[in-house]
């Protein structure tokens, strides 16, 4: 996996140059001086751009409370947060969990926490991977421009802390917690998967009606006036189309539905909602970015650590710590190894990265032909940063997983399809195979793809207000009954009125499962 | 760049979100709290407070799809043997093994339980939940709750000592603004320039008159009037004793087992866990007694075994004599636990009876007794037998004495019996008795 490793010759005795510490020990001025030479290198070698540092040193305990509330430094209390808080103590006080090294925050400044724990290596390799391989990332891929606001994440949190504190002692901690309870329940239905097309103002709804008007008369013909008038009988239509406008419907962003239609939700409710709805579209540029970001990041600090390396700054002992932790970070096992848990991020982001670099520099035939827009054009971090700022998870593997990387890794395609008897391997890492595979792994990043694809259809307005949920069941598979059945009671809940969930087979539009539920007075 | 510290922040961050958790599943970990105690040495409650709560009240459910059904993809890294083509069987129970790579592996059976460690505290807190002590106020008010002083506010009369200073001058100040009482300045200023004036200055009568006038005002309004007065106000208020005595109580004779001490041991040491989360402060008494009582450590009550047959009004002699010289039942709250396997010579019987309703009843906040039998306990389809000294008791609460009796056997009952006589509705349902 790992294909460059070298062993650079030390320098230490040549240029008369210090390194930046020696042995484990650091204090703020090391961390200063590190963080300078990473922005030395960073800046000047491999041409990055990010928002200004913030570096918090904490204590295990700390991480332990990031971790709960998702990392972000402030957070809304609820119990699931106390849940997993609970979990990751008792992993890290048996010791079957490590703690990470460090946690980095999208915003601006760029919030990178640190732990006391770790060596002065460590912090190197921390300062190199988090404060500037993230920190770029975050500043200049495409998703987080679009969806998220650097600059106010920490406003709107402390504000979303501060009104969910207040609903709790003006409407009871009972009620609050279950608004946020079905709230949770659909966050990953709360999100906006396109950005909205915006509402016109008056000045351009005018322009276009008066465009309108002018290509009426300029296409004018009086035999138009002469056909036959359509017999009215669309009426029903009409009404279902009305409705379904109004309520801007097929309508997948769940949680924004019932924000702004569920008829009973007090103020306050709409307004945690949309709280939820904000956090949940705040992270989903990291889920679509997971590969890409930590290949940025691991790139990154591979480059900057063999860079201060080669500049004598850092000792070859804290080298060879760097290299065996990192190792460990990009260790992928096969699927027949024990500790095999579905592919490392790190491992693929990291040799897809060292991989573009190489078909830049020393393409091979092959590469030519699979990449001519690439290959052999000479600057790797030119090219590099640009797929960094252009791409997610989804394109970037669709575009640049070159058949020698599908090679060293292996790959297979296996495909499990409930009417065979057997398992049936689809591709290997052949001629035939190449594309067919990378186009089924680049849809496992897919989260359009990985996550179900559920939206609200119609609500019964006329009738008893049913709501009408579908579920596009890809390739025929269902969602687990017994949490959808809950996750649907949730629904119910919120809309007010009964909910029905119909599970519905986008081939042939068959029903393959319904779950319906109905609302508990427990929001009114 | 900044670096900024974060290590001294005050840590427990997330205990809001800790306590909302131990809300949430209160019931279920109560249950298996109440569970281990049982398991458990009394001694080693709450050390290790591992609890483990059925994963259904802390489910966070998704829409999520479920692996079993339909048509599945995998990528798989590390091919070694297979070619385009190749069939492969399909793994047992629903794609375990090589298929559920992408699968949700071991999120559904994660869920099925949950554990989690709770402090000491909040053990001891979900243990002894809707536990009280006896419902005794009303009998003895007096005994609970002693006076104490607090503030409350200000009044118009007071003694010196309690003069409330500030406020009695800016009564004082906002009386001679609204009244317009001459400020000094004001005199002073006047009295220079009839000074400064000249003899056959036509303003002069007019300033000596105005001068006399602001001097007669000030002479009228005083500076501080009584009615400004305003004094420091104290109300006397019930103040609930904050320390408690326990005597423990036990027949150390011949007939008692290690068993039955071991019964008893584990019964006091509960309550001494209780007491201890209601009291600040708390004190323990070991009376030991054959047919003569005293007072002794914890290390002889428990360990050590005497000879000799059994007088149970030495005991409470014994108890008595320590009341009088050291606990006040004024100033203690008094909690009696007696413990025997009930042998006591029968003539004993009224003289215990008239100690006890004479004078330890009477200043004790709960008296228990609690009589330790064989492991075995009482056979079944035998007609219980009743040892002298339950009979004596039993005589005692009849007639309507406030005392708690019960008969344990195994270790097992200890918590539930302890329960018993402190849950509420059962201190209830005594006070109905």
């Amino acid at each position: 996996m790992v294909t460059n490793l070298h062993f650079p010759t030390a320098k230490t005795d040549s240029g008369g140059v210090t390194p930046l510490f020696t042995g484990n020990d650091w204090d703020f001025d090391t961390v200063r001086r590190i963080h300078d030479a990473c922005e030395k290198i960073a800046g000047e070698e491999l041409g990055l751009s990010w928002y200004p540092n913030q570096i918090e040193i904490i204590t295990a305990e700390q991480m332990l409370d990031a971790y709960a509330s998702i990392g972000m430094p402030l957070f809304y209390k609820h119990w699931s947060f106390g849940k997993h808080f609970a979990q990751h103590e008792a992993g890290y006080r048996r010791g079957m969990m490590g703690l990470a090294y460090e946690i980095v925050i999208n915003s601006d400044p760029c919030i990178s926490y640190i732990m006391e724990e770790n060596t002065a290596t460590m912090q190197t390799l921390v300062i190199a991977h988090a404060a500037f391989g993230h920190n770029h990332f975050f500043k200049n891929n495409y998703l987080f421009k679009q969806w998220t606001d650097a600059e106010g994440i920490l406003d709107y949190l402390d504000f979303a802390k501060g009104f969910i504190s207040r609903c709790e002692e003006r409407y009871g901690h009972h009620a609050v917690e279950q608004v946020l309870d079905a709230a949770h329940a659909l966050m990953s239905q709360g999100v906006h998967r396109y950005p909205r097309k915006k509402r016109p103002d008056l000045a351009s709804e005018q322009r276009r009606e008066r465009e309108r008007a002018e290509h009426g008369e300029q296409i004018y013909n009086d035999l138009w006036r002469t056909l036959p008038q359509k017999t009215a009988g669309a009426r029903p239509d009409a009404a279902l189309e009305r409705r379904k406008a109004l309520l801007e419907l097929p309508q997948e962003n769940l949680l924004y539905f019932l924000e702004k239609a569920a008829p009973r939700l007090r103020p306050w409710q709409r307004e945690i909602l949309r709280i939820v709805r904000l956090v949940a579209q705040y992270f989903y540029p990291q889920r679509q970015t997971k590969v890409m970001n930590e290949g940025c990041a691991t790139y990154c600090h591979y480059r900057i650590m063999n860079s201060l390396s080669e500049k004598g700054l850092i000792g070859e002992a804290a080298y060879l710590e760097f290299l065996q932790s990192h190792t460990n970070v990009i260790r992928q096992p096969n699927y027949n190894e024990r500790g095999y848990g579905g592919h490392n991020p790190y491992a693929i982001g990291f040799a897809m990265m060292q991989d573009i670099a190489r078909i830049v520099e020393q393409p091979t035939e092959e590469d030519r032909q699979w990449f001519p827009e690439i290959a052999g054009t000479g600057d790797a971090m030119a090219t590099l940063r640009d797929i960094w700022a252009n791409y997610r998870d989804e394109s970037f593997i669709a575009q640049f997983l070159s058949p020698k990387l599908m090679r060293e890794m292996r790959l297979f395609h296996v495909v499990d399809d409930p009417d065979e008897a057997d398992l049936r391997v689809e591709a290997i890492h052949d001629e035939r195979g190449y594309r067919k595979m990378r186009r089924s792994f680049a849809r496992q990043y897919d989260v359009a793809w990985l996550d179900p694809d559920i939206e609200v259809v119609d609500v019964d307005l006329e009738g008893d207000r049913r709501l009408i949920v579908h579920h596009k069941a890809l390739n025929r598979i269902t969602l687990q009954a017994d949490d959808a059945r809950r996750v649907l009671q949730h629904l119910a809940d919120l809309w007010g009125y009964d909910a029905v969930l119909k599970e519905v087979d986008p081939a042939t539009g068959a029903t393959l499962a319904e779950h319906s539920a109905t609302a508990r007075p427990i929001f009114f | 760049m900044h670096i900024v510290d974060r290590r001294l922040n005050p840590g427990g961050k997330s205990l809001p979100n800790r306590q909302r958790f131990l809300r949430r599943v209160k019931d279920m970990a109560q249950r298996a709290v109440r569970e281990s105690a049982r398991e458990k040495d009394i001694k080693d409650l709450g050390k290790d407070g591992r609890v483990t709560v059925p994963g259904d009240g802390v489910r966070e459910p998704r829409f999520s799809r479920q692996s079993g059904t339909g048509l599945h993809d995998y990528i798989l890294p590390g091919n070694k043997t297979y070619v385009e083509g190749d069939r492969i069987e399909r793994p047992p129970s629903g794609g375990g093994g090589k298929g559920s790579g992408q699968g949700g592996e071991g999120s559904e059976n994660s869920e099925d339980a949950f554990h989690f460690v709770l402090t000491r505290d909040e053990f001891l807190e979900l243990f002894l939940e809707d536990l009280e002590l006896p419902d005794l106020a009303k009998r003895r008010l007096s005994v609970v709750e002693t006076e104490g002083l607090r503030r409350a506010g200000y009044t118009v009369s007071g003694s010196p000592a309690n003069l409330a200073l500030t406020r009695t001058l800016r009564n004082s100040m906002s009386r001679r603004i609204a009244l317009k009482r001459p400020k000094p300045d004001e005199i002073a200023e006047l009295e220079t320039r009839i000074a400064d004036a000249k003899g056959t200055d036509p303003l002069l009568p007019d300033m000596k008159l105005a001068l006399e006038a602001l001097r007669e005002r000030t002479r009228r309004i005083p500076y501080v009037d009584p009615i400004d007065l305003r004094y420091r106000r104290f109300e006397p208020y019930p103040r609930p004793i904050a320390q408690a005595v326990m005597f423990c109580l036990m027949d150390v004779s011949g007939s008692m087992t290690e068993h039955m001490k071991d019964l008893a041991k584990r019964f006091y040491i509960l309550l001494h866990i209780f007491l201890t989360r209601r009291y600040r402060h708390v004190e323990i008494v070991f009376i030991r007694h054959t047919d003569k009582a005293t007072e002794v450590d914890e290390e002889t009550f428990f360990g050590s075994r005497e000879t000799g047959g059994t007088l149970v009004s030495s005991a409470l002699v014994e108890m008595k004599r320590v009341i009088t010289e050291r606990y006040n039942p004024n100033d203690w709250n008094i909690y009696a636990a007696q413990a025997s396997d009930g042998d006591n010579v029968s003539s004993d019987g009224p003289t215990s009876t008239e100690l006890l309703r004479a004078h330890i009843l009477p200043s004790c906040q709960h008296f228990a007794y609690l009589e330790v039998g064989d492991e075995n306990g009482p056979r079944a389809g035998f007609v219980e037998h009743r040892t002298t000294l339950w009979r004596t008791y039993e005589g005692l609460a009849k007639s309507g004495g406030a005392i708690a009796m019960r008969k344990v056997n195994h270790r097992r009952d200890i918590y539930p019996v302890f329960r018993e006589l402190f849950g509420r509705k059962n201190a209830r349902a005594e006070a109905e008795a």
